[in-house]
């Protein structure tokens, strides 16, 4: 599903910061990404994204070779990736619901062909009753529920989510984990970069682990 | 979760009815793009050009009337010649006229009335006899007909003694030239207005987007193209470009309407007759306010272009 080959990444003329990585991200698999604060967890996450390109080294997502993609194309392929960011990400002119239907309409889906599934998800992360209310009223842990919903709306084949649990308390943690262990056993492939260890320690998955630059797989 | 799932069906339903009756709001924020002075930028543009449009069309109008006014008549010119009865020849040139085709009317003036035309300068009790004073005679052309003037020209300098025809071509040019001259500088005056539209239009859309980038991002996270991104504010700027548009053109129209309505009644006497006399009897009809709509429309659509095009080219720049 996803393919590294000894990618490297530098921004600008700096030193590398991300060097030789080669793996692969199976179909319908679990991990977590971990390393130190700066390790370089976002920008892999970004070039799986492919809203970096690499400067070295091939990346194929989806069995095609990114560096030959153009914008559109890669559009495309993005519909197929869910990401939830560190700083959530949503739009605050517009509602819990609109934001987290924002990835189908974006597709130009007609809003009433997607209302009831969008309506359900909502329950299903807790925020049926914020539907109508705006990003800068959600606390913390409800706008990390919203952008989670909107990264999983449209059924992506990959997940990838940037410290998913940073801004909310262990139970809510536990909880954002389980819907993400729900996903996973629905099908989707979870790239979950934390630092948070105890998170890690409630479920057995591989781990991925950054430092200084390099990958190191464990099993 | 368990909590929210016993929640009972028909709190459900009420929820999502009430939800039901709400549109999409727009995924660009209104307020985030230069909105207010836009629409001002593109109401004074349309009026502008609406009023350049008016008045372009009230000169063509009124030239063509002139002109009609011109063309509709001719005259014959005939020169006392030695040795040769004037009268005589004024008979025979008139003679001429009448028979020509396309010809409605022929009146010579007399001596009495050709005396009259040059009191003005040789006073009342001048002695025309003595002088060599020509005599005129005017042909009125009938209605629709293009006589052969040239034909008539040749046939009076071959037949009549000291004949002449004045066409009166050269009012007929300079008055051509004029309207064309109003036209190409109404032209002009647009073409400016026109690109002044899209410079502004040009600058809002950079504005807006840089306002938005985040937007744009998060557009791009959530898998948009760029095509989708520039219909999202291809829509907004066709919005504001038509408020702006029908603000401009309306006022237009109304200050159209309220000149004719002036000049109809209001100042009467003076002022309408001293218009008239200029204008003609024209007023804004029906055309000219076509074309302030087609104007407002013309607008409002190379508003949404240049939007269109300025956030494909900026989309082309950032990954």
């Amino acid at each position: 599903m996803v393919r590294f080959e000894n990618v490297g990444l530098r921004y600008g003329l700096g030193p590398e910061v991300l060097r030789d990585l080669t793996f692969r991200i199976e179909p319908h698999s679990f991990q977590f990404l971990t390393g130190p604060s700066g390790a370089g967890k976002t920008s892999l996450l970004r070039l799986m994204f492919m809203s970096l390109k690499p400067t070295r080294g091939l990346i194929s997502m989806f069995d095609r070779e990114v560096g030959t993609l153009d914008k559109n194309a890669l559009a495309m392929l993005r519909r197929r990736i869910g990401i939830v960011f560190q700083d959530f990400r949503l739009l605050d002119h517009l509602t819990t619901y609109e934001n987290v239907a924002l990835p189908l309409r974006v597709m130009g889906m007609d809003e009433a062909s997607y209302r009831g599934e969008v309506m359900e998800l909502l329950e299903w992360v807790g925020l049926g009753d914020r539907i109508d209310a705006l990003p800068p009223v959600l606390s913390g842990g409800e706008k990390q529920r919203a952008a989670i919903a909107r990264a999983v709306i449209g059924r992506p084949q990959l997940l990838l989510a940037d410290e998913p649990t940073g801004n909310v308390d262990p139970m809510l943690a536990e909880r954002l984990l389980r819907l993400f262990v729900e996903l996973y056993k629905s099908g989707t492939s979870v790239v979950i970069a934390t630092h948070d260890i105890a998170l890690m320690n409630q479920y057995n998955a591989r781990r991925l682990v950054l430092h200084e630059g390099r990958l190191h797989n464990y099993e | 979760m368990t909590v929210q799932m016993a929640e009972s069906g028909e709190q459900r339903v009420t929820r999502m009815q009430r939800f039901a009756s709400r549109g999409d709001a727009p995924i660009l924020p209104k307020s985030s793009i230069a909105g207010r002075a836009l629409v001002a930028v593109v109401a004074i543009m349309t009026f502008l050009a609406a009023l350049t449009t008016g008045a372009v069309m009230l000169v063509r109008a009124a030239a063509s009337e002139w002109q009609a006014d011109v063309t509709r008549e001719v005259t014959i010119q005939v020169r006392p010649v030695d040795g040769r009865d004037i009268e005589d020849e004024v008979k025979r040139a008139v003679a001429l006229a009448r028979v020509f085709p396309g010809v409605a009317e022929v009146r010579p003036y007399s001596k009495e009335e050709s005396a009259r035309l040059l009191e003005p300068w040789l006073g009342a009790g001048a002695r025309l006899d003595e002088l060599p004073v020509p005599r005129l005679i005017v042909v009125r052309v009938a209605p629709g007909a293009a006589p052969d003037f040239a034909q008539l020209r040749k046939s009076l300098s071959e037949q009549v003694a000291g004949a002449s025809l004045d066409d009166h071509r050269a009012w007929v040019d300079r008055i051509a030239a004029m309207a064309g001259v109003a036209v190409l500088g109404g032209g002009l005056v647009l073409a400016l207005m026109l690109a002044a539209t899209v410079l502004s239009v040009m600058f809002a859309t950079r504005g807006a987007m840089a306002i938005n980038r985040p937007i744009v991002e998060v557009l791009h996270f959530t898998g948009a193209t760029d095509g989708f991104i520039a219909n999202e504010f291809q829509r907004h700027f066709l919005a504001l470009g038509l408020k702006g548009g029908v603000i401009g053109g309306v006022a237009a129209m109304a200050l159209f309407a309220l000149v004719g309505l002036a000049l109809e009644g209001l100042f009467g006497g003076a002022a309408r007759d001293q218009f008239g006399l200029l204008f003609g009897r024209h007023s804004i009809g029906f055309l000219g306010y076509a074309a302030v709509v087609a104007e407002i429309a013309l607008i409002a659509l190379v508003t949404a272009a240049t939007s269109r095009y300025t956030v494909n080219r900026t989309l082309q720049t950032i990954e």
